[in-house]
């Protein structure tokens, strides 16, 4: 290698074959995320909950010809399925199913319209979070069957009694998401942000928001399952006729009719509401914010 | 093709003070910067740091871990106050890069360049194209949709240089930003900051723990002590571009202020 006592001109070849080595390497280190195929997809995603699905149904059957319990009590799967679609014609199971994600999602919508302001004020003001923290998440813990007598007896038996139930199941796990999302944020993104000249708001919206979402979404998840459970749970006790059919009245229904077809009939259209709601708008959503992400969990 | 858009960026950014008109060619200003943290009678972490860097000069510093390189230029960005002295930076802001290349994960290359833009108010009929241009300015054509963890390392921090760049400073700050990178993309990088340097013009102060690295790209190389951080000797390299970090010049430079690091360090040794 030639020693650089007298200045050389800066020849253009020098310039290409840095050119040149930098294109070998960016090809040889970087790859891009292989397209797969839907086939592949479908098969990769439906068949091994689909066998796990067989694999229940024939415990179930198993257990139902061993029997363990009563008919009556235990009804085969053909026999539930039988009376879930017979029942299915019948309009209130629609309204049921209906009215339940109805009162559902708009009380998770309200739930996170409370939630997220109340984690911001939390993550953002020192005095709040050490006084407020601990409730929060002593709320998340409470059962929120727990503030059914209560709503019934300050609304009787009536639409906000059960939102009421919804929101207090839903609000702390909002905000809570909100709260450990924004705490996740690596500081380099902020003093980033800040050499750019993110301040205040700007910072708020391009950066901090952003960066927090994958734990916002974890907190949103868990929020609509607790808005889920919490609503069951209130439709179960709040039976009166002009609050109209629910998921939860039907199971209730099941009971008083001693029909265990219909009651396990409702469990399973709470079991799909539940995972379709969670199917239809939050896989998606956390699909999208981790495959931009590199987080896939998937091994390289 | 990018080089006059950034330089009359750089004239509209309005100077924080009214330069005379023999200090007007300085683009960083240090004079008698301390820092300490926490407690005033704690062991400061920089004391009495007196630093001229002229516009478009190419400055690297290098010191043992714990010397404050990193507070320097964090007090020089402006995302921590200085304890004590004056800082001065006349040619307006100053760009900030690290050795993580701190890209957005959840925009693309694109659009991390992007973002620097609109939050240097650029209109947004103009930031594709810019972002494009700046791109390409790192050889990164066509990596405009990429998410970063489709990128390589080098490729990172070269989409980082470009939303360092975007941020039309005169001052480029960087601290060890090729230390996590292999030998040979280091080298390749180590081309690409010159030619983009002189290109673009701009000044750079640039932190390194590896001695060969400051001599084969500044014009001067500074010498931080460690505790209380000052600054112990300087060097003006003046072999001449293109170097390669190989030659002999280099090495033998590299090898002098080597043996004096190692002296600075061994001071410490002594006080135990």
């Amino acid at each position: 290698m030639a020693t650089t006592t007298e200045p050389p001109g800066r020849s253009p070849a020098d310039d290409g074959d840095l050119a040149e080595l930098e294109a070998g390497l960016d090809a040889l280190e970087s790859f891009s995320t292989p397209r797969i195929s839907l086939l592949t997809r479908l098969r990769r995603s439906v068949l091994p909950p689909a066998v796990a699905v067989l694999l229940f149904l024939g415990i179930w059957q198993l257990v139902w010809a061993l029997h363990v319990k009563a008919d009556w009590l235990l009804p085969s799967p053909a026999e539930t399925w039988r009376e879930a679609a017979g029942s299915w014609s019948q309009w209130d199971v629609g309204t049921a199913v209906f009215n339940s994600v109805y009162r559902g999602l708009s009380g998770f919508a309200v739930a996170m319209l409370i939630g997220t302001p109340i984690g911001l004020t939390v993550w953002r003001f020192r005095v709040v979070r050490t006084s407020l923290g601990p409730i929060l998440s002593g709320l998340q813990n409470l059962p929120s069957v727990a503030w059914v007598p209560i709503g019934i007896l300050w609304f009787g038996i009536s639409p906000a009694t059960i939102y009421m139930v919804v929101l207090v199941g839903a609000v702390p796990s909002i905000a809570i998401g909100v709260v450990s999302g924004l705490d996740q944020v690596p500081p380099l993104y902020l003093q980033v942000g800040r050499n750019l000249g993110a301040r205040g708001f700007s910072a708020a919206r391009y950066i901090l928001l952003s960066a927090a979402a994958p734990g916002y979404l974890a907190g949103l998840k868990q929020g609509w399952a607790f808005a889920w459970r919490s609503l069951m749970a209130a439709e179960l006790i709040a039976v009166a006729p002009q609050l109209g059919p629910g998921l939860g009245q039907l199971l209730e229904q099941g009971r008083n009719n001693t029909d265990a077809g219909q009651s396990f009939t409702a469990i399973l259209l709470i079991f799909l509401a539940g995972i379709g709601i969670n199917a239809l708008i939050f896989a998606p959503l956390e699909r999208r914010i981790l495959r931009d992400r590199g987080l896939t969990g998937r091994r390289a | 093709m990018t080089t006059p858009d950034i330089a009359g960026v750089a004239e509209a950014i309005p100077h924080h003070t009214t330069p005379h008109a023999a200090e007007s060619a300085d683009a960083v200003r240090l004079t008698g910067v301390g820092k300490t943290f926490g407690r005033t009678d704690d062991v400061p972490v920089l004391q009495g740091v007196d630093l001229r860097i002229a516009a478009g000069e190419f400055v690297c510093v290098i010191g043992a871990s714990g010397c404050g390189k990193s507070t320097l230029l964090t007090i020089i960005a402006g995302l921590e106050p200085a304890s004590a002295g004056e800082v001065a930076v006349p040619a307006g802001r100053a760009s900030l890069m690290f050795q993580d290349s701190a890209l957005f994960p959840w925009l693309t290359a694109g659009r991390n360049v992007e973002l620097a833009l609109r939050l240097r108010g650029l209109p947004r009929a103009q930031r594709r194209t810019e972002a494009e241009e700046l791109l390409a300015l790192v050889r990164l054509h066509g990596a405009y949709d990429k998410r970063v963890h489709q990128l390589s390392g080098g490729m990172r921090q070269r989409v980082a240089l470009a939303r360092a760049l975007a941020q039309g400073n005169r001052v480029l700050l960087m601290d060890e930003p090729f230390a996590a990178l292999d030998a040979i993309t280091r080298d390749a990088l180590h081309g690409e900051l010159t030619r983009i340097w002189r290109e673009t013009g701009i000044a750079v102060l640039f932190v390194t723990h590896n001695v060969r690295e400051a001599v084969r790209l500044g014009q001067r190389v500074i010498l931080l002590s460690s505790r209380p951080g000052r600054i112990a000797r300087e060097w003006s390299v003046d072999i001449p571009q293109p170097r390669r970090i190989e030659d002999t010049a280099v090495a033998e430079l590299a090898r002098e202020i080597t043996a004096d690091l190692h002296r600075e360090i061994s001071r410490h040794g002594d006080d135990h």
